[in-house]
């Protein structure tokens, strides 16, 4: 049923398909799996209860950094009820995410490094006696010294937290230089350097992670598991059980919720699987909201320096960013995070010379990871917030200055992010526009203001995080003679509306409507290998996929029908369930009847198509961190209100355009743009992964602050101020029927602007987030006393960079591979690289 | 102090009406209203997401009202009326919050839906013609991630006029 209310869409022109009208692409339309999301028969992992399905309970460690010396499980194991008792030495393989970082493992062997290290497993016949019988398991722990924060994991080497990195507690150290920036800096006309302080925040899904396991009749293993990322886990499971991969199955449950918190392999799934292969029976785990709170992988918490020349044109010269990391205990994907907080600097604006190092430190807090656009949310709140201030500064219109240096489309950065369409442009003149911001902007009374941020993100991670050259999506249709149509696909629904955007292109291309077709996704045995629904790469990678399978099956109906009408097949057409002359209409068959044609001529129809990104021009050594097929571009303003003796922020409105290439479903698409807006706003203005240490006479732990949804304070349908929301759509060749993302980059804008728009409301720079009352309150003191009216950091420390990797730009003569380091790629391919 | 186990509780019995069925259920006397729903009688369509009172997704009815059955002991509900989200469509047509929901992108994981649903319905009993604030008071104690909440609030006034135009043909 189309959408009548969806009319805070702007309407926006659609270029004629080959075929005529667009049916289904781009039409307000109930997504495909809504039915059972509103009967409340979707079925989430932990709504799994199978025949003798025992349960799982992990203990974990209450103490930050410790040794284990012993453990004892005779009483738990003695406990009535408890079937089985694991340990670090059941699973004691290495593994994580990424392979240059597999330093977890499922049980913890001799080392806890944060509270919530997982230590031991019991599984019993029910939940509460596995509860009961945690208390039973004894374990004498050597308490080590802890890191709380990245400033003394730079000060203390020793002891390690682990023993591999680039040095001491430092996990990863990297420079790169896009052209020498310290020449530039003198030629400018204003040098800004500002340090920035981004919070870390948590997923906070509202599912909470599950996982069942069995062991199936044949022997072989199955697991349900609320995971983003099957075919890892897959991979995973593989390497830690000693199975065959071809021997298991993973089955990725709908998830309640990921936001990039369910992208990595968890211990329980691991144990769950173990458990249930060693015991003969189904077994579940299912997390409670403290656990789910200490497994984290959320936004890191990143200190950052940025240095940017201008002209006084506000034309940027050169930007060298640093960025400090607190990466938590573990890897996770932290090294492709610490290459992300620079990755992307240069793909909203044009920056001739670049300079990025990053640092990632190890500390004894629940490892870091992505989080809804990992790692490239800090330094864009950093970037925009900068660049507030150099408008201020230059006396250019804060819109205005923007416009002048916007990055153009098709180009190559000065770090070798090859860019395709690029409308941030219109995007800021829309939200000008819809906000009356020349009517606002330093002209509302004392207490109001209105601020302006832009971002770029992703629209798929341009290689996979293993090395291989395999397409990073696959899909495989099935035509029954019946007519009806059958997609598998890898693709995991996290809520994004993935099985939607798979139905909606095969559908769009045979001309049958969505109700008229299945989609089996993220089953490892059912469907070709997705890469995850992670980096917003789903709707492009897994939907050209869809296209390819699609169009060669189109390409056999038509073969057939053709035949059969005697009409050129470039004649016919696929709409409203039928294959037909178009220069005769009423000359053609039935959809069903068409694949019996079909059939008939080339036995079963079943086609499959894959998807591989192009080869980025970014040879270098970190190169692999930033290119994408095709990037999205936000504009957003907000206004916010202050209240000045309380320093309490609310934001009334917020007006957001985003260069989406073509909306697949726009009101999936407003959904992505108005939870983006929400999570940023509760980023900008409330959430924080806080860590405190209790008294020293008590223990001196590294804690959670606040591991309970009460007080890890998340914006209600109190706060959500209204959103206008503006689609700008100029179809990217990269992407299916023009599509580029829309799941992550409309969060990236909100928390600077909300910064910018304070500043404007009552004259103080917030450099940290979230931007709370009391920091507001802090800086209005400082303003008082005549101080700088600001709160934020005011020191990056000193970090031993290695020497930075010698990029020189392509206006530079440069090819994508480092001067100072081996070739990667041979140099002849640099123009075909650069300009394919 | 030994440690009684949990598995030598008592089991106790309960009649209620649940969907509009009379239901009996035996149950280990801890359970909570969500437990037994879920894992005594399979209604797996309510959620939970803290177990603790905290995110709103385990709402259900009970005698009209909403509450968080992670808070509401099972042996509590004995002759009481529980409406979940399994018990909102009628003659198996769907109700019309349930139909807006699903045309208007108000479910995105769906996971805090089920609730969001019977709150709304909940409101709409009470308050056929609520405004923009009223809705959003009173889905105010259900967290949703996804949504960001206006197309949620969308649903629900969509809904209201759904309502009220066949009411209009019914009378």
């Amino acid at each position: 049923m189309p959408n009548e209310k969806d009319q805070s869409i702007a309407p926006a022109e659609k270029p004629p398909a080959k075929d005529g009208k667009l049916r289904v692409i781009g039409v307000p339309r109930r997504r495909v799996d809504a039915r059972a999301k509103v009967t409340g028969q979707t079925r989430f992992a932990d709504d799994i209860f199978l025949p003798r399905m025992a349960h799982g309970k992990l203990l974990r460690s209450p103490h930050p950094h410790a040794r284990i010396k012993r453990i004892d499980t005779s009483r738990a194991l003695a406990h009535p009820g408890v079937y089985l008792v694991l340990t670090g030495r059941d699973l004691p393989i290495h593994y994580g995410i990424l392979p240059v970082s597999e330093d977890e493992q499922a049980l913890c062997l001799d080392r806890v490094r944060h509270v919530g290290d997982p230590i031991a497993a019991v599984i019993a016949r029910e939940e509460l006696t596995a509860f009961e019988a945690l208390d039973l398991i004894d374990v004498d722990y050597e308490i080590l010294a802890t890191i709380s924060d990245p400033e003394e994991a730079l000060a203390t080497p020793e002891p390690r937290i682990h023993d591999y990195g680039d040095q001491g507690n430092i996990h990863k150290r990297v420079a790169l230089e896009f052209g020498n920036v310290d020449e530039s800096f003198p030629q400018s006309d204003e040098v800004f350097e500002d340090i920035f302080f981004y919070q870390g925040s948590t997923h906070l899904p509202i599912e909470q992670h599950a996982s069942v396991a069995i062991k199936d009749p044949d022997g072989k293993l199955t697991i349900w598991s609320s995971t983003q990322t099957p075919h890892y886990l897959h991979k995973a499971l593989a390497k830690t059980l000693e199975i065959p991969p071809a021997h298991i199955r993973v089955i990725a449950t709908p998830n309640g919720g990921g936001f990039g918190g369910k992208s990595d392999p968890f211990h329980h799934e691991i144990v769950v699987s173990k458990a249930a292969l060693a015991l003969d029976r189904p077994v579940k785990i299912c997390l409670t909201r403290e656990e789910v709170f200490y497994c984290h992988r959320g936004r890191h918490p990143v200190l950052m320096k940025f240095k940017t020349g201008v002209k006084k044109d506000g034309t940027i010269t050169a930007m060298h960013l640093q960025t400090l990391i607190d990466g938590g205990a573990y890897g996770s994907y932290g090294v492709a995070s610490t290459f992300y907080t620079g990755a992307l600097q240069t793909t909203t604006y044009h920056i001739p010379r670049y300079k990025f190092q990053g640092c990632r430190t190890f500390t004894n807090k629940p490892p870091c990871g992505p989080k809804r656009g990992h790692g490239t949310v800090q330094p864009r709140f950093g970037q925009e917030v900068q660049l507030d201030k150099i408008a201020e500064k230059l006396k250019i219109d804060p819109a205005e200055l923007r416009l002048r240096i916007v990055e153009s489309p098709h180009t190559v950065t000065a770090n070798y992010m090859r860019l395709a369409t690029v409308n941030l442009s219109e995007c800021i003149r829309r939200v000008v526009k819809s906000s009356g911001w020349n009517q606002k902007f330093r002209k509302l009374p004392e207490g109001r203001g209105i601020g302006l941020a832009c971002s770029a993100y992703l629209t798929g991670a341009g290689l996979p995080i293993y090395w291989n050259k395999m397409p990073h999506s696959g899909v495989q249709l099935k035509l029954d003679r019946g007519g009806g149509v059958t997609i598998f696909c890898g693709a995991t629904e996290i809520g994004q509306g993935s099985d939607d955007t798979l139905a909606a292109i095969v559908a769009e291309v045979l001309g049958v409507t969505t109700f008229d077709i299945r989609v089996y996704t993220g089953d490892t045995d059912l469907g070709p290998v997705d890469l995850g629904s992670y980096s917003s790469r789903v709707t492009l990678m897994a939907g050209n996929a869809a296209i390819q399978a699609a169009e060669r099956a189109k390409e056999m109906l038509a073969e057939a029908v053709a035949q059969r009408l005697e009409v050129p097949k470039d004649r016919l057409r696929f709409q409203d369930n039928r294959v037909f002359d178009s220069a005769e209409p009423e000359k053609g068959v039935k959809f069903p009847e068409a694949v019996v044609l079909a059939e008939s001529r080339f036995g079963t129809i079943g086609t499959v198509g894959s998807y591989t990104p192009p080869k980025s021009p970014a040879l270098y050594k970190g190169g692999g961190v930033g290119p994408s097929p095709t990037y999205s571009y936000s504009a957003a303003v907000i206004e916010v209100e202050v209240h000045p003796a309380t320093g309490w922020i609310t934001v009334p409105k917020v007006w957001i355009a985003h260069d989406i290439g073509r909306a697949l479903n726009p009101t999936l698409v407003r959904g992505q743009i108005e939870g983006g807006v929400y999570m940023g706003l509760g980023e900008a203005l409330m959430e924080e992964q806080e860590f405190r240490r209790l008294p020293k006479k008590l223990s001196h732990v590294l804690v959670h602050k606040f591991p309970s949804m009460l007080e890890y304070k998340s914006p209600t349908s109190l706060d959500m101020p209204d959103v206008f929301t503006d689609l700008v759509e100029e179809p990217d060749p990269r992407g299916p029927f023009g599509a580029k993302e829309v799941g992550q980059g409309p969060l990236l804008p909100i928390m600077p602007a909300v910064a910018n728009a304070v500043y404007d409301a009552i004259g103080v720079r917030i450099d940290e987030v979230p931007i709370t009352p009391e920091k507001i309150l802090k800086a209005l003191a400082e303003k008082k006393a005549g101080r700088a009216p600001r709160f934020g950091p005011t020191c990056f420390p000193p970090v031993t960079w290695p020497e930075s990797l010698r990029v020189p730009p392509p206006w530079e003569g440069g090819d994508g591979n480092a001067v100072n380091e081996p070739h990667l790629e041979p140099r002849q391919d640099r123009d075909k690289v650069l300009r394919s | 102090m030994a440690l009684v186990p949990i598995e030598s509780a008592k089991t106790s019995h309960i009649r209620m009406t649940l969907n509009g069925e009379q239901t009996d259920v035996s149950f280990a006397s801890y359970k909570t209203l969500l437990e037994v729903l879920r894992e005594d009688l399979g209604h797996t369509g309510t959620k939970h997401g803290c177990e603790l009172g905290e995110c709103g997704a385990c709402a259900v009815l009970l005698d009209g009202q909403p509450v968080l059955s992670c808070l509401v002991l099972a042996l509590e509900c004995d002759r009481r009326n529980i409406l979940t989200v399994e018990g909102m469509s009628v003659d198996g047509r769907l109700h019309p919050l349930q139909d807006a929901f699903a045309d208007l992108g108000a479910a995105q994981c769906g996971y805090c839906t089920p609730a969001i649903l019977v709150t709304a319905k909940a409101l709409l009993d009470e308050n056929p013609h609520p405004n923009r604030d009223q809705i959003r008071q009173a889905l105010s104690g259900n967290l949703c991630r996804c949504t960001g909440y206006l197309q949620i609030f969308e649903a629900v006034e969509a809904a209201v006029l759904k309502i009220a135009a066949q009411e209009h043909r019914a009378r």
